[in-house]
């Protein structure tokens, strides 16, 4: 029970993590119908930036914990909602119109130039990650299997928690958000009323991007380690997530996030470490045989 | 437009101040990391990347000489010897000053081009090309060992390059004809190379017995993993292969009794011409090939060989595909491509129909699985990664989907030109996405756009447009 507990607390942290990167394809999907295969690399990209961050924080003598925290969250936000902007206005935007396959295939490339462009200019060498939280709060202990929740993991659940329903509100309550959900039913008919689609479809990518960036930040934190390949399983995971839910569906994102990290933890504790990422493609796979609208997901109708 | 270039670099200059601007390095001691600042090489990207910017901004609204110029003065810099922070800023500098003038001189080149082929001479000059380059590819390969070019260093790179042709060709059937996006075909081109890599090691079987068999294997696997998912829609599809692919590649480096984990199979046996093996010395009851043909003993013997292989290989895969697509089955694989409600309307089983292209498809990456463990002599999951199958993507997508000469130049481009240029390192890697975009953005049809259709419904009049 103490074990089951403490895999508990381990799988939801992974799964908060793996929810705020599958927001970003959710919704890019939602509104432009694309696999953005690049999105697992801004995560990458984010938790290099947040590195970095860390580091220029301890240079410049920020001691306190909560600061550099909020200081490299809102830094790695930004800089990496660059990324998701720059990637859709020179890989993506073009091609919009172009034949079905070309905008997934651009964005291969994107991921391939992406992750070698890291490696290039930082180095193929894992990347340490400073130790800014460490401790934690031992709840119960049975037959002296303490269950313990570190602070790190707490931080990880309310920061996602307080993104989530941030950006909840924000799709939900706001003109951006009003203008998002209309371009994801109907582009033509939002143009025709006076929404600007580029900009919102842009503005899709920057949201994606920083919730990625955010991720990128609490991995680095988690597992203390990074290096220019993590994207990749990562995005797939992720994307595994999104699909789960239920694509296009944002609290489906959120849950399948939840779930991808309670199979992967489970499956590593109770069966074997090395096929948990098998597992986790299984999944993947059974889903979209077995139900490819996922679990909140609309079906989609085909139309002639 | 100055406004327009500055917008550019800024964003250029967002992107890399953190990325670029800090590199950080190992320093060996408790503390990790610590920085390299790298902010010259920063300043001298965003100062290219503006003026390019600028540069473009002028060829589109048509002052070419000054784009030119602007591009000329950056080659000039690029190359001068000029002290940058890097090498590789030279590179860049350069690059971008040869792009903005290709770019300024375009709209003049392809006016000219146009030009030339309306002329008679030109219009026969580029039928003869359409007709007879395949034959002139062909017969360049064929004579390619017996030229003076036909050293270690160029065969083993052209033995490379076949195999990414056979393989794209495989593709082609896959993702060109039947119109599939199939991002794990590496999976069947690693059940190829294992299960010769298995079936010579334990059970001493020879090339040519396995190489039927690990045909079957990967088509068998096709099947396998096809049957479930071929209902699903494009990128649906994409990202399934994709999961099938990295689990095939999972359970390789897991399974350890069965594959050796990570460390691999070793000392394959190499392809052996009528049971005569390519070695200095032949094990006990064989015979080496130079005691046969009776020549002196020489290396190369066995890498012409292993080119003639892969050559014939190929060549069986091309053929195949060309004779499949004018049977009724190949016909429906480019139908359902194009309209699949169509198809299901007119009565043509979708699923059966994918799937003879799925299998077919993955039967050749068998076959070049197994000849790729042959050649290699030793194999591990290292070289069955989701890179590989990006790449053999890139050559059909580049060659222009379902031309079979465009593969062949894709793999020549894509293949040989980097290994050419092995000391770039991982530039070529990065230049290997940049191109995978620049050319969907530029040319989303591929190099070889034109594609004959399999089947008119009037003659084609001569000088027409067909």
């Amino acid at each position: 029970m103490a074990y089951f507990s403490q895999q508990l607390i381990n799988a939801i942290t992974l799964g908060a993590i793996y929810g705020l990167i599958a927001i970003g394809y959710t919704m890019v999907y939602g509104i432009i119908g694309m696999i953005n295969f690049a999105h697992g690399e801004v995560f990458m990209i984010g938790a290099f930036i947040s590195l970095i961050g860390f580091m220029i924080c301890s240079l410049l003598g920020i001691g306190s914990a909560p600061v550099a925290i909020l200081l490299v969250l809102l830094t790695a936000m930004a800089f990496s909602a660059v990324y998701g902007w720059a990637v859709e206005r020179a890989a993506y935007r073009p091609l919009r119109g172009s034949f079905r396959l070309a905008p997934l295939i651009s964005a291969i490339g994107v991921s391939i130039a992406l992750q070698n462009y890291v490696q290039l200019v930082q180095g193929a060498r894992p990347k340490p990650g400073p130790q800014i939280v460490t401790g934690g709060l031992d709840l119960f202990s049975i037959d002296g299997f303490g269950v313990r929740v570190s602070w790190l993991q707490i931080i990880i659940v309310v920061v996602t928690v307080v993104l989530m329903a941030g950006f909840t509100w924000l799709i939900a309550s706001t003109s951006l958000g009003r203008r998002q959900r209309a371009c994801e039913q109907d582009m033509k008919m939002a143009a025709l009323l006076g929404v600007n689609v580029d900009r919102t479809i842009s503005l899709t990518f920057v949201l994606g991007a920083s919730l990625a960036a955010v991720a990128g930040m609490l991995f680095l934190m988690y597992y203390g380690v990074i290096d220019f390949f993590i994207g990749f399983l990562a995005g797939i995971k992720a994307f595994t997530a999104a699909v789960l839910g239920g694509i296009g569906s944002l609290p489906g994102a959120m849950l399948g996030g939840l779930l991808i990290g309670l199979i992967e933890v489970f499956w590593a504790a109770y069966f074997s470490s090395e096929y948990k990422d098998v597992a986790v493609f299984a999944i993947l796979v059974l889903v979209l045989i077995f139900r490819p609208s996922g679990l909140l997901g609309k079906p989609e109708i085909e139309k002639v | 437009m100055l406004k327009d270039a500055g917008l550019t670099a800024f964003v250029a200059a967002a992107l890399g101040i953190f990325v670029v601007g800090f590199r950080t390095v190992d320093v060996g001691s408790r503390t990790g990391l610590e920085f390299d600042y790298q902010f010259a090489d920063l300043a001298v990207a965003v100062a290219t990347i503006f003026l390019g910017r600028l540069g473009l901004s002028l060829a589109a609204i048509g002052l070419r000489w000054p784009a030119i110029g602007l591009g000329v003065v950056m080659i000039a810099a690029g190359a001068s010897p000029l002290k940058m922070p890097s090498g590789f800023l030279h590179w860049f500098v350069a690059l971008g000053g040869v792009l903005l003038v290709i770019r300024a001189m375009w709209p003049w080149a392809n006016d000219v081009a146009t030009a030339a082929s309306r002329t008679p001479s030109g219009e026969l000059f580029r039928r003869a090309g359409a007709k007879w380059s395949g034959g002139l590819l062909l017969a360049a390969a064929v004579v390619m060992p017996f030229t003076p070019f036909g050293d270690q260093k160029t065969m083993d790179l052209g033995v490379l390059i076949l195999t990414y042709v056979m393989l794209g060709w495989g593709l082609n059937i896959v993702v060109g004809l039947a119109g599939l996006l199939d991002l794990g075909y590496v999976a069947f081109y690693a059940v190829g190379a294992y299960s010769y890599a298995l079936l010579s090691t334990q059970h001493g079987l020879g090339f040519w017995v396995v190489l039927p068999l690990a045909g079957m294997m990967a088509a068998l696997f096709g099947i396998l993993l096809g049957f479930p998912v071929l209902r699903l829609r494009g990128d649906y599809l994409a990202i399934v292969t994709l999961g099938f692919g990295e689990i095939i590649r999972l359970v390789i480096l897991n399974w350890f009794d069965l594959t050796n984990g990570p460390a691999g199979i070793g000392s394959i046996p190499g392809p052996t011409l009528f049971g005569a093996v390519f070695a200095e010395t032949a094990p006990p009851g064989k015979q080496t090939v130079s005691e046969m043909l009776g020549i002196p003993f020489d290396g190369i013997h066995r890498l012409i060989f292993l080119y003639y292989v892969i050559l014939v290989l190929a060549l069986i895969t091309n053929l195949f595909t060309q004779r499949m697509r004018r049977l009724p089955v190949g016909r429906a694989w480019e139908a359902l491509r194009e309209d699949e409600t169509a198809c299901r309307a007119l009565g043509i089983n979708p699923t059966n129909t994918k799937l003879t292209a799925f299998a077919v498809g993955a039967m050749f990456a068998g076959f070049a699985g197994s000849f790729f463990a042959a050649k290699q002599r030793f194999i591990s999951p290292e070289s069955f990664a989701f890179i590989e199958s990006a790449i053999i993507l890139a050559i059909v997508v580049l060659g222009g989907m379902g031309s079979q000469i465009g593969v062949v130049l894709a793999a020549i481009l894509l293949i040989g030109l980097p290994e050419w240029f092995r000391d770039l390192g991982n530039y070529r890697m990065l230049a290997f996405g940049l191109a995978m975009v620049l050319i969907m953005v530029f040319r989303p049809r591929g190099l070889v756009a034109h594609r004959e259709p399999s089947l008119r419904l009037h003659p084609l009049r001569p000088g027409g447009s067909g």
